[in-house]
């Protein structure tokens, strides 16, 4: 038996030279931490870093292809989640691990011992709910809760399980300001009953206000260790990518040209099952205006996305206009030979065809203009030269010399759907979440091309999440909010924490919706 | 309408839609697993040559009905290999194993074409089955009915109340998360399709066995693929499958009245209205503003386990 004094020496958790390959790539070499009972410990790095594989092994969906982990100075091998649970250990997924179809109680259960009886959980869950300040209806079904409601969920169930390490990959990333607030209570909670915490995250504000020891992580390999209280945000990021980041640069002073971009009280419902109508939404574009749409995903901004850009065709004509000209029930190519352009969320199937190399994928959005195609066939050499002169001036790293879009890295691969647009010069770019899962390098690359092309007098629609990222480049923010628009606010007049509150809808002052 | 002729009209519908229910509530079960086995169709004609051949040669109904469930599953099992152990797409597997199974089932049935046995026993209960109107339909059917109601009953219950059929129907929403909640969804999905081939292969067997108690080479004659169509009907909701079974097989029994009534339209038109109604009634379900909402949201996808 330990004595208390060793017990509390003893680490809860040690990884010892953990290595993990994949084929030929190693996603994690050679990584060594301790975590102890009561601590808040961060693990940072860039995407592709390595830290979801790191703590999917420690939650036994991935096994190490070498090393060992300690869990109270004994060795632990896992074989599945279920033996890191009755360990101790719990996780809160990024990507919700929950079922849509399912309700919040049967959602729980299915993470319980077997011989739980689902009739005894609603009041146990009641009783967490509570107990942490986490409002929950144990009879809803997952797919009607909001982002923040579902991470309830995922919390409640990590917690009912009474777990002593807790792993938290990414949490904030979807949540509002305010939810955010909520969930750093519900941790500062937790830490005060002495439960270990690993905390994974790229937003370094909040590494720094709740841990007190942070694992950095680059490329797969432990590059540092440090007291994230002792960091400025500015010096975690520069352990974190190996560089210091450059600044956004954007111009002293702005003329706003003609209106561009017209949207009048556009409605449109959904398609999807479980998707949001689109209800009254009007704005106006200025040129050489960044004018950025936040909100909570979910909230009809895909559904804005589609309208916009013409996948999908408004009833009405006259609801959406480019230059004075009727749009909204002209197709895609129509709203590009305007002068339009678009790039979608999602970079791989949507914005590029995986399989397609990166000069087909250049023909796929510009096929009509640039003297691409001519009598129904297609100008190879013209487009090749084009793809080429993306991929030079946007720095998009790649193996070979026209490879498959698929094969390029999520950042390298969204420099080139960006540059491929900015490049045809548009006089109206529409871009929804151009930074999203992008290393900050290759983030602040976008960022500041979609200022230089506003600078050079064309529109930009910037459909966001990340606040940070509306608050750096936009002149305009507005909020969507169950598929109603929000009052463009200035961005430089206007606070994240009003901006917040427009997000749950709460924005009862200056953001009135407009109709 | 004499009593007689009520009740007979009555069962006609009940033994029409009996092989249905079995066929469908066992491909319900696996779709909400979320595995997509278009192959109920070679299933079934597997289920109902191995049925006859097992009873015949057995002289055992109940030994007959057990060989057609074995053929069933046999086939759901190799279905299952091909689809959930080598992620093979299940669209073209599906479609393979019925074209599989309507070969394999004219050849190993080949020696019992034109031989006859009695259909099984149908249950009598001294009084109750004697009385007027409803006594044989309720007490009178043979054992298939009670079988197949019984399961819709049970599977009805598996589904909502038991924790096996929640981690089912789990599996079935989002395999990801099943998997990184440590379900084995792979296991979970093979169990229910071989529940899905057993219910088939009875369903086949009991047209051999009890519907028409003889053997001919492609006798499903597309149940299967209607059975297919009353999952989706049904919304996968166990108890609807029954409604849409016997909407079926009341459609089915009134075009042979009316071919007997001989209205003038051709018997093939006629034979073609139980198909055209089942068509029409998908099309006017799926246009509701709630699309396919009750559909299992990973049906059909394969799933790849990362380790």
């Amino acid at each position: 038996m330990m004595t208390e004094q060793e017990r509390r020496a003893t680490p809860l958790l040690s990884l010892r030279g953990i290595v993990k390959r994949f084929g030929s790539f190693t996603a994690n070499d050679d990584i060594s931490l301790d975590i102890h009972e009561g601590e808040a410990h961060a693990l940072i790095g860039e995407n592709g870093a390595g830290k979801s594989t790191l703590v999917k092994i420690i939650y036994g969906l991935l096994e190490p292809t070498e090393g060992e982990i300690l869990f109270r100075g004994k060795p632990m091998r896992l074989n599945g989640p279920q033996e890191a649970r009755a360990q101790g250990v719990g996780m809160v997924f990024q990507h919700f691990s929950l079922f849509d179809n399912l309700t919040v109680a049967e959602n729980i259960a299915l993470v319980l011992p077997t011989d739980t009886p689902l009739s005894a959980l609603r009041g146990r869950i009641l009783e967490v709910s509570e107990r942490y300040r986490m409002p929950l209806d144990p009879d809803r079904e997952v797919w009607s809760l909001s982002a923040g409601e579902r991470q309830r969920i995922e919390i409640a169930r990590c917690l009912l399980q009474d777990p002593r390490l807790i792993i938290l990959d990414e949490p904030t990333s979807v949540l509002t300001p305010q939810e955010a607030e909520a969930l750093f209570d519900t941790l500062a909670r937790l830490k005060a009953e002495g439960r270990a915490l690993l905390y994974i995250s790229h937003k370094l504000e909040e590494v720094r206000r709740l841990c007190e020891t942070a694992t950095i992580l680059r490329l797969g390999r432990k590059v540092g260790g440090c007291d994230p209280r002792q960091e400025s945000s500015r010096s975690l990021a520069a352990l974190m990518v190996g560089a210091a980041i450059n600044d956004i640069k954007t111009p002293s002073t702005r003329a706003f040209g003609g209106e561009r971009l017209t949207l009048d009280s556009l409605s449109l419902p959904s398609r999807e099952i479980h998707g949001v109508d689109l209800d009254g939404v009007s704005l106006r574009l200025r040129g050489g205006e960044v004018f950025g749409i936040a909100g909570v995903a979910g909230n009809g901004q895909s559904e804005l996305f589609e309208a916009v850009s013409g996948e999908r065709l408004a009833d009405a004509n006259e609801t959406i206009r480019i230059d004075g000209a009727a749009v909204g029930a002209r197709d895609i190519t129509a709203r590009r030979a305007l002068g339009a352009a678009f790039v979608p969320e999602e970079r791989n199937g949507h914005a590029a065809a995986g399989d397609f190399s990166l000069t087909e994928n250049l023909i796929l959005s510009r096929h009509s203009g640039d003297g691409l195609t001519s009598r129904g066939l297609i100008n190879f050499e013209k487009a090749r030269t084009l793809a080429q002169q993306v991929i030079k001036t946007f720095d998009v790293r790649k193996a070979g010399p026209d490879p498959a879009a698929r094969t390029l890295s999520g950042g390298n691969l969204q420099k080139f759907v960006v540059g491929r647009e900015i490049l045809s010069e548009p006089k109206i770019l529409v871009i929804n979440q151009p930074t999203w899962g992008v290393d900050a390098a290759a983030a602040a690359t976008i960022r500041q091309a979609l200022v230089d092309l506003a600078a050079r007098g064309a529109s930009v629609l910037l459909i966001s999440q990340d606040l940070d990222e509306l608050f750096e480049i936009c002149d305009r923010i507005a909020v969507m909010h169950e598929g109603r628009l929000s009052q463009p606010c200035d961005a430089r007049a206007v606070t994240r924490e009003e901006i917040g509150l427009l997000m749950t809808g709460d924005g009862s002052g200056g953001g009135a919706h407009a109709h | 309408m004499t009593s007689e002729l009520f009740q007979l009209v009555l069962m006609t519908v009940v033994t029409a839609a009996t092989p249905l229910i079995l066929a469908s509530i066992g491909e319900l079960v696996t779709e909400r697993a979320g595995v997509l086995n278009l192959g109920v169709e070679g299933m079934m004609i597997m289920g109902a040559a191995m049925g006859f051949a097992g009873a015949y040669s057995s002289g055992s109904t109940a030994i007959g009905a057990l060989c057609g469930i074995l053929a069933g599953m046999a086939m759901a099992a190799l279905f299952g290999l091909l689809t959930i152990g080598f992620a093979i797409n299940q669209v073209a597997a599906g479609l393979a194993l019925t074209i599989f199974g309507t070969g394999l089932s004219g050849l190993l049935g080949a020696g019992f074409v034109g031989l006859k046995r009695d259909r099984s026993d149908q249950l009598h209960i001294p009084g109750l089955s004697d009385l007027p109107y409803v006594g044989q339909l309720v007490f009178g059917e043979d054992l298939f009915v009670y079988v197949a109601f019984g399961l819709v009953a049970g599977v009805a219950w598996f589904l909502s109340r038991s924790r096996t059929g929640l981690a089912l129907r789990a599996t079935g929403d989002n395999h990801q998360s099943a998997h990184a909640l440590g379900l084995s969804v792979r296991r979970m999905r093979f169990l229910a399709t071989l529940f899905g081939g057993a219910c088939a292969g009875l369903a086949g067997a009991y047209l051999t066995l009890a519907y028409t108690p003889f053997w001919s080479p492609g006798m499903t004659a597309g149940r299967g693929w209607i059975a297919l169509a009353l999952v989706v009907f049904a919304s996968w909701k166990p108890w609807r499958v029954v409604l849409g079974a016997l909407l079926f097989g009341g459609a089915t029994v009134l075009q042979l009245h009316a071919q007997a009534a001989a209205f003038g339209l051709p018997g093939q038109l006629l034979s073609a209205v139980p198909y055209l109604a089942t068509i029409v009634a998908l099309v006017l379900l799926s246009s509701g503003a709630r699309k396919n909402a009750a559909a299992p949201a990973a049906l059909g996808q394969a799933f790849i386990a990362p380790r």
